[in-house]
């Protein structure tokens, strides 16, 4: 392990991305408190690929909630690039997901109603764009996932690979500082989803960091770190060679 | 997001759900066309009333001595009895009047009864007979088309000449001209020496079924017991005029029932406010039961477009969370929905406008009722569809805005 101890106080190295410190979330059902995260740390530096394991009710999900800021920890602290997020109020954390985190989900989220384009053009709509710069960019964000032929294209007239290259393209059109992936995959055939970690691997070397939470053995396996949860504790945090 | 683009949205969404939006614009619909077809009658049979009906029945700077009010509205029948057991206006009332007034007027006798007046063996029944003197048509405005009116002279030796009324004069003589012949008015014959130009109908009620005889012409003795009359017209030139020689009246007429200061008149000195009056009680009600329609339809709206918000924001869970994830923040989605209830009422209400507009075109070609769009109530019409879809939008959008992107994208 390279990294330094951060103690609570400090301030994270200027190429730290992602900084947990000691992050814990529990849940109230009904009178039970479930303890999903027990004080997890993690530091992920500017263009690493980090894989993120562990069975089911590892707390991996409660993690890239928190990473995705869609949920706030109960204590310990969340830094993302350099700016600690974990105690801002509900429209800063809007600001932040628009802005600096490109969610792909395993069941894409397109909008059924909406072409290809409009998809990708959410995003910068809520970031308060007007209409002709948004298109611009989220025809932009279509040509670099390949779909520049596809833009007018609904989600039911897409395969499922081209689906999850729309949802990569809407992910990636607000120039986010991470691409967080939830089981990119767990949709697809193999043969698609191989497409799919390929678009992944050149998004990564073009330098783009990416957080992907999976439970796939061979998934895991492109990327440079594997984190694993158990518990709600990192169990284990390899680097492995590409 | 910007405002323009939430509207876009909304419009959208909208469009791709036709049918259900359709039903939910349906009570804000009802309730604005009923809204501006109601107040539309009530504002042309309003302005009819003040600007015709007062005139034509009344006559300008004119008015009535009778023995009771002319329009009586929900009388109680102890009132009405007392009505009829005052004295009745005698021709020695009307000529005390006519000889005390110091303001300058003209006056005329008046008393009507319906009768059948018939030529050869042509018959017209329920025609108004009014018995009358000279000035009746100035002060009623009756202008002659063919022949004369009667003149003083004929009057008061009661001539047996009669001025008909322009149906009348159809119903007898088709396309010939009646001058000079002989009709039986309730059998009596008179020499047809007028007929009066067409008068039209107010509310439906056509007004060009009459007869005017001199007041003391042989057929008197059909409207009324010697010597008494309905009604006794006086016209001044002005309303300042008019007012004085209504309180000049009412001392002659006091002073002739021999009236203690504290005892009420037991005649009345109508003017056509009272028939504004008697309307002006009309329109209160219309214009307090038309509202209830109105509030209890678009509140109906109101709730069809809550519920079917509610079920919008339900089965839209995910697309919320979505939103919520690419950093749709509470305000947006808020819009969002609040856009949409808003169009959806909004366009409701335009429906409603042009619903109105067409029914109150439909009233006014087939029914007598007068009826004319007010601006007003177009603008009310859109400002209680926007209010509907905001106020009733309020809390299904509050709900969408509150949800939890993480539940809400982990919905199936």
């Amino acid at each position: 392990m390279s990294q330094q101890e951060f103690r609570t106080g400090d301030t994270p190295l200027p190429d730290v991305v992602i900084l947990t410190h000691k992050l814990t979330r529990d849940y109230e059902m009904g009178s039970e408190t479930v303890r999903a995260l027990r004080g997890v740390s993690i530091q992920i530096r500017k263009n690493e690929y980090v894989a993120v394991m562990g069975p089911s009710g590892s707390g991996k999900s409660t993690l890239m909630n928190l990473v995705g800021c869609l949920d706030t920890p109960t204590s310990g602290e969340y830094w993302l690039n350099a700016q600690k997020v974990s105690d801002l109020a509900d429209d800063e954390l809007a600001r932040i997901r628009n802005k600096e985190i490109g969610f792909v989900f395993q069941t894409f989220n397109l909008l059924p109603r909406a072409d290809a384009l409009h998809n990708v053009e959410l995003p910068l709509i809520y970031a308060g764009l007007g209409a002709k710069e948004r298109r611009a960019r989220a025809a932009q964000a279509l040509e670099r996932v390949g779909l520049g032929d596809r833009m007018d294209h609904r989600p039911n007239e897409l395969s499922g690979g081209q689906r999850q290259r729309v949802a990569i393209a809407r992910a990636l059109v607000n120039d986010p500082s991470i691409l967080l992936a939830d089981e990119p995959t767990g949709n697809l055939d193999s043969t698609t989803g191989l497409e799919i970690m390929g678009l992944f691997r050149e998004l990564h070397d073009s330098g783009q960091t990416v957080v992907m939470v999976t439970h796939e053995q061979d998934i895991a396996a492109q990327a440079a770190r594997v984190i694993t949860l158990r518990d709600g504790l990192v169990a284990t945090d390899q680097r492995q060679a590409a | 997001m910007q405002f323009l683009d939430a509207v876009r949205l909304a419009l959208q969404t909208i469009r791709s759900q036709k049918l259900k939006s359709g039903f939910s614009l349906l009570g804000v619909f009802v309730g604005v066309s009923s809204l501006i077809a109601a107040w539309s009658i009530a504002n042309g049979v309003n302005r009819y009333m003040t600007e015709k009906f007062a005139q034509t029945l009344f006559g300008v700077n004119t008015f009535q001595l009778r023995r009771r009010p002319m329009f009586t509205p929900n009388v109680p029948d102890s009132v009405w009895r007392a009505w009829a057991r005052r004295p009745r206006i005698r021709f020695s009332d009307a000529e005390a009047i006519g000889e005390g007034l110091t303001i300058p007027v003209i006056t005329a006798w008046q008393s009507s009864d319906q009768v059948t007046v018939t030529y050869g063996n042509k018959e017209a029944r329920d025609i108004e007979l009014t018995t009358a003197s000279e000035r009746y048509f100035d002060i009623k405005n009756l202008r002659i088309e063919f022949g004369r009116a009667f003149t003083g002279e004929e009057n008061r030796s009661g001539a047996p000449v009669a001025v008909l009324g322009e149906a009348v004069a159809k119903r007898l003589f088709v396309d010939r001209s009646p001058i000079g012949h002989s009709v039986r008015i309730g059998g009596i014959p008179y020499r047809v020496i007028g007929v009066v130009e067409h008068q039209g109908s107010i509310l439906g009620f056509p007004l060009d079924r009459f007869v005017v005889v001199p007041a003391l012409s042989p057929a008197q003795n059909l409207v009324n017991p010697p010597g008494i009359l309905d009604a006794f017209l006086v016209k001044a030139h002005s309303d300042v005029e008019m007012r004085e020689a209504i309180s000049q009246a009412e001392g002659i007429m006091r002073s002739r029932r021999h009236l203690r200061p504290k005892q009420d008149n037991n005649f009345v000195l109508d003017t056509s406010e009272g028939v504004q009056r008697f309307w002006a009680g009309i329109s209160a009600i219309l214009l307090t039961v038309i509202p209830g329609i109105v509030i209890v339809s678009l509140v109906i709206g109101g709730i069809v477009i809550m519920n079917i918000m509610l079920m919008a924001v339900a089965e839209r869970t995910r697309e919320i969370g979505l939103r919520k994830s690419l950093g749709a923040r509470r305000t947006d989605v808020l819009r969002q929905f609040l856009a949409e209830s808003t169009a959806i009422s909004l366009l409701g209400a335009a429906f409603g406008i042009f619903a109105g507009m067409g029914l109150t075109v439909l009233i006014n070609a087939l029914s007598p009722l007068p009826a004319s769009v007010s601006p007003t109530s177009v603008v009310m019409g859109v400002i209680l569809g926007a209010g509907v879809g905001i106020v009733f939008g309020v809390y299904p959008a509050s709900r969408a805005s509150r949800l939890d992107p993480i539940t809400a994208l982990r919905q199936e």
